[in-house]
């Protein structure tokens, strides 16, 4: 097991070198001035040369890069554009916020996507078949920006039960766990959690199917097992698919939306993300990407080698 | 019995009852302004905001007062400079390079340290003056561009300071009103709050301004007391701001990053905020029916089509571009926009100082635009190509693709074939300074760029001199001839205020009459507030003021 974790670990490495040559790239390649935020257009040319100089974009590509990725290893994604402030810092807060929704969202998510899912796998062409899996293919189906707008328009202005926009009466900054500020979670959590929802749903619904017309299972039945008992070891069998599949959708929740949390303005990173690239705030964009696909390679990781726990096969290939 | 009446403990407990009460009373009436604004950040807070006009209308001129101010008590009048810090200015008789500014006795800043004439050389060093302690890089851009001839400041005494000039400039005032001043003195105290650890002097300047921003000090009607970053800041009334009409009757006032129209309008409309920034315009008249009010005004912004020059321009013979701006009928793209434009008549509106009285009227006169193109050799038979660049969206763009599918159509009564080049905002953006003729024109003959004329400069020199064609500046069509030369230098060099405004009549007479520009909308700013605010004056400006608002408290 050992072995195979550090096997894994070396795989990373140039997977975040790649990452961060992609990310860096990415940026500069886009149309436009990366003073945007700080020189209005209408400023003169001579301004403009000594604002690049000030900011080191005169320099050669691969220069820029060598030392921003020195100061990257050493935790420093350098200073906001656009702000002043440290990246790190910026991209820390918001990487706590989205944690917040993320998982709030992932427990909404993974607890009807599960539950449906089993459901309608093993009552499977019965009602309830038809019915989890019609609310599945909604939850794939329906965009969440969409959706997320009709919760505000029916739940905020409306109705004016929940508060349509922010992390709380004061901020994220002072997050408590008390109503005044869950209501501010309820509805862009629970946008959030649709989509997970449908696909473990539909994903769990394909693998029980396939699980209970395997041959051991009326092998266990003849054998005189009991309905619950056959359940469990339809679950053992489905967890590393599962896991493989809600360890994707949390990666995908942790790097934030855009969308989502632009919509309900919430402070995380797709937030974040969203000016920066308004901004064209480079050091920024670049933080926040090299952040959010770290996230992914960890995340990755972490499921292949919990993966590789439950499921001793996944070792021996 | 242990309840017998007595009546000093009834008048007790009716007293105490009436103290908690008040107090209750006291903290649920502070009265608290909430507003939404576009920006998806905060705008900066240490005297001199990014994010645009917005940023200086919220985080600037609540906060922080220039030498300079502009006039926002009036909604039916062109927004004017008016003295602010400085109570009168003159150019030195001797040398038109130097200006005397006498300044405002008896102000403070927020910390309680004295506004003088130190306070504004600081102020000027910080964006200056590299080899200041106090010099910051990341404010250059913002101020320096808007100010782009000031050199530097002297003290004559405490409330005199002299500023020097690159060249002859009398557009100096007007582009003073973006240096804000901040206090020198609470700058110092926060450096000296900088861990001795940081060693390097200019981490420590940088780290001083970061930990400005977050506890600001102007002389404004507003104290910024709270930032979260990204979501939120506070700012508190300055009950002892020095101009007595401007002292505030709010109490508080919040400001929160709503980029999104949809999300802007729910939280109006679910009264999580009392006021917002350009709501979804589909959504106004939900906005009104609901009680809420809107507000609008036209802006100094122009939503032009910018002609090319150069050879081979269908735009150079002057009945063409005169055609064009008669062929649209503005009041029916005003209606496409649910009333979210203003008709312009130029750069600057009739009434305004720099409008000049036009000889060429632009209207709508489909007679006299079809008149004129078949004077110019053209039919339904025989139509002039154009070709426009534009972009889907951007800054300032308003609703860019509508607009112009709705001026080729209109514009196709006229023999006009319209071809749209839409590009991304940036790209298009980056073209405004390569000029017409350049690879990222795309073959275009006219650009689709607005800007914000508030300066003369910026609302037309820039477009119509020879020493501001690409890349100095955004002349994109090489418009160029002696006599906006000239005019533009006259206007630069006549340094009394009713002269200056004299010669930027002239220019802007002028341009109209030789149309460099189809002239399509104004902006409008439009804004929706709770009924509960009052005192609302929308200038005929990019900015509000909110000192002389209140509002009344409740939900």
């Amino acid at each position: 097991m050992l072995v195979y974790l550090g096997k894994r670990l070396v795989y990373t490495i140039p997977i975040v070198i790649g990452v961060s040559i992609v990310c860096f790239m990415l940026v500069h390649i886009a149309p436009g001035d990366p003073l945007v935020s700080v020189l209005p257009p209408d400023a003169s040319e001579q301004l403009k040369i000594q604002m690049m100089a000030a900011y080191g974009f005169d320099r050669p590509y691969y220069e820029q890069f060598f030392k921003w990725c020195l100061r990257a290893i050493q935790g420093d994604l350098g200073t906001s554009i656009a702000t002043g402030r440290s990246v790190t810092g910026e991209v820390l807060n918001a990487v706590r916020n989205t944690l917040l929704l993320a998982v709030v969202a992932t427990f909404i998510g993974f607890f009807f996507g599960l539950l449906f899912g089993f459901v309608a796998g093993y009552f499977r062409n019965s009602a309830i078949d038809k019915i989890a899996s019609i609310l599945s293919v909604i939850g794939v189906s329906v965009p969440h920006y969409w959706l997320g707008m009709v919760l505000v328009i029916v739940f905020a202005a409306q109705l004016n039960w929940l508060p349509p926009t922010g992390a709380g009466p004061g901020g994220s900054s002072e997050w408590r766990p008390d109503w005044a500020h869950i209501r501010h979670l309820i509805l862009p959590a629970v946008t959030m959690s649709v989509i997970p929802m449908g696909i473990v749903a539909r994903t769990i619904r394909a693998l029980v199917a396939d699980i209970l017309s395997q041959d051991f299972v009326p092998a266990l039945r003849a054998k005189g097992l009991s309905e619950l008992g056959i359940f469990g070891h339809v679950v053992k069998n489905a967890a590393p698919t599962a896991l493989a599949v809600m360890g994707l959708q949390l990666g995908y929740l942790l790097g934030g939306s855009i969308l989502i949390e632009t919509v309900f303005s919430w402070p995380g990173t797709g937030f974040l993300l969203n000016a920066a690239i308004f901004q064209r705030d480079l050091p920024l964009l670049q933080g926040t990407i090299l952040v959010l696909a770290l996230f992914f390679v960890m995340l990755n990781l972490i499921v292949d080698v919990v993966q590789t726990a439950i499921d001793p096969r996944i070792q021996r290939s | 019995m242990w309840f017998r009446f007595r009546p000093a403990v009834l008048a007790g407990a009716i007293a105490l009852a009436g103290t908690l009460l008040a107090s209750g009373s006291v903290i649920a009436q502070e009265k608290v302004l909430r507003i939404g604004m576009t920006a998806a950040d905060i705008p900066r807070t240490h005297g001199q905001p990014d994010q645009g006009f917005e940023g200086n209308r919220f985080t600037g001129i609540p906060m922080y007062d220039a030498l300079v101010h502009w006039d926002l008590s009036k909604g039916d009048a062109a927004s004017v400079i008016i003295p602010g810090l400085a109570t009168e200015w003159a150019v030195s008789p001797t040398d038109p390079t130097k200006w005397i500014f006498k300044l405002r006795p008896g102000v403070k800043f927020h910390d309680g340290s004295a506004f003088n004439a130190d306070a504004v050389v600081w102020n000027v060093q910080k964006v200056l003056d590299q080899s200041a302690p106090h010099f910051d890089q990341s404010q250059v851009g913002v101020t320096v561009s808007r100010m782009p001839n000031l050199v530097s400041a002297r003290k004559i005494d405490d409330l005199t300071v002299e500023l020097t000039t690159r060249a002859p400039d009398s557009f100096i005032p007007i582009n003073l009103t973006n240096l804000f001043m901040a206090s020198p003195a609470h700058w110092q105290k926060l450096l000296g709050e900088v861990p001795a650890s940081v060693a390097d002097p200019k981490a420590r300047a940088a780290a001083a301004w970061t930990a400005f921003a977050a506890n600001p000090s102007g002389t404004g009607p507003f104290r910024g007391v709270r930032l979260v970053p990204r979501e939120r800041f506070e700012m508190v009334a300055n009950k002892g701001y020095w101009d007595p009409a401007r002292t505030p009757k709010i109490d508080r006032v919040v400001l929160l990053p709503l980029p999104e129209a949809n999300a802007r309008t729910a939280a109006l409309l679910a009264g999580q905020v009392d006021w917002i920034e350009a709501p979804a315009p589909d959504a106004v008249q939900q906005i009104t029916s609901r009680g809420f009010k809107m507000y609008q005004n036209a802006q100094p912004h122009v939503w032009p089509w910018q002609f090319s020059f150069r050879e081979g321009s269908p735009w150079l013979d002057r009945r063409v571009r005169h055609a064009a701006n008669l062929c649209i009928n503005r009041d029916e793209l005003k209606q496409l926009l649910n009333g979210q434009m203003e008709v312009p008549r130029g750069t600057y509106p009739p009434g305004h100082p720099w409008w000049g009285n036009p000889s060429f009227e632009i209207k709508y006169d489909l007679a006299a635009a079809k008149r004129l193109m078949t004077e110019a050799g053209f039919s339904a038979a025989r139509p002039i190509t154009v070709k426009i660049l534009t972009s889907a969206s951007g800054s300032g763009q308003m609703q860019p693709i509508v607009m112009n599918e709705w001026l080729q159509q209109a514009l196709k009564e006229c023999f006009f074939n319209v071809e749209l080049e839409v590009g991304e905002w940036n790209q298009v953006f980056t073209n405004w300074r390569e000029g017409a003729g350049s690879a990222g024109a795309r073959g275009a003959s006219a650009t689709n760029v607005t800007f914000a004329a508030m300066d003369p400069f910026f609302g037309m020199i820039r477009f119509v001199t020879r020493q501001t064609n690409p890349p100095a500046s955004n002349n994109w069509g090489f418009f160029n001839s002696d006599e906006f030369d000239q005019l533009a230098a006259t206007a630069r060099s006549t340094f009394d205020n009713a002269g200056r405004d004299r010669a930027l009549a002239a220019l802007h007479k002028r341009i109209v009459e030789e149309a460099p520009f189809l002239w399509v909308a104004h902006d409008v700013g439009p804004r929706a507030m709770s009924a509960r605010v009052s005192g609302v004056v929308q200038p005929r400006s990019w900015f509000i003021d909110i000192a002389p608002m209140d509002i009344r408290p409740g939900s």
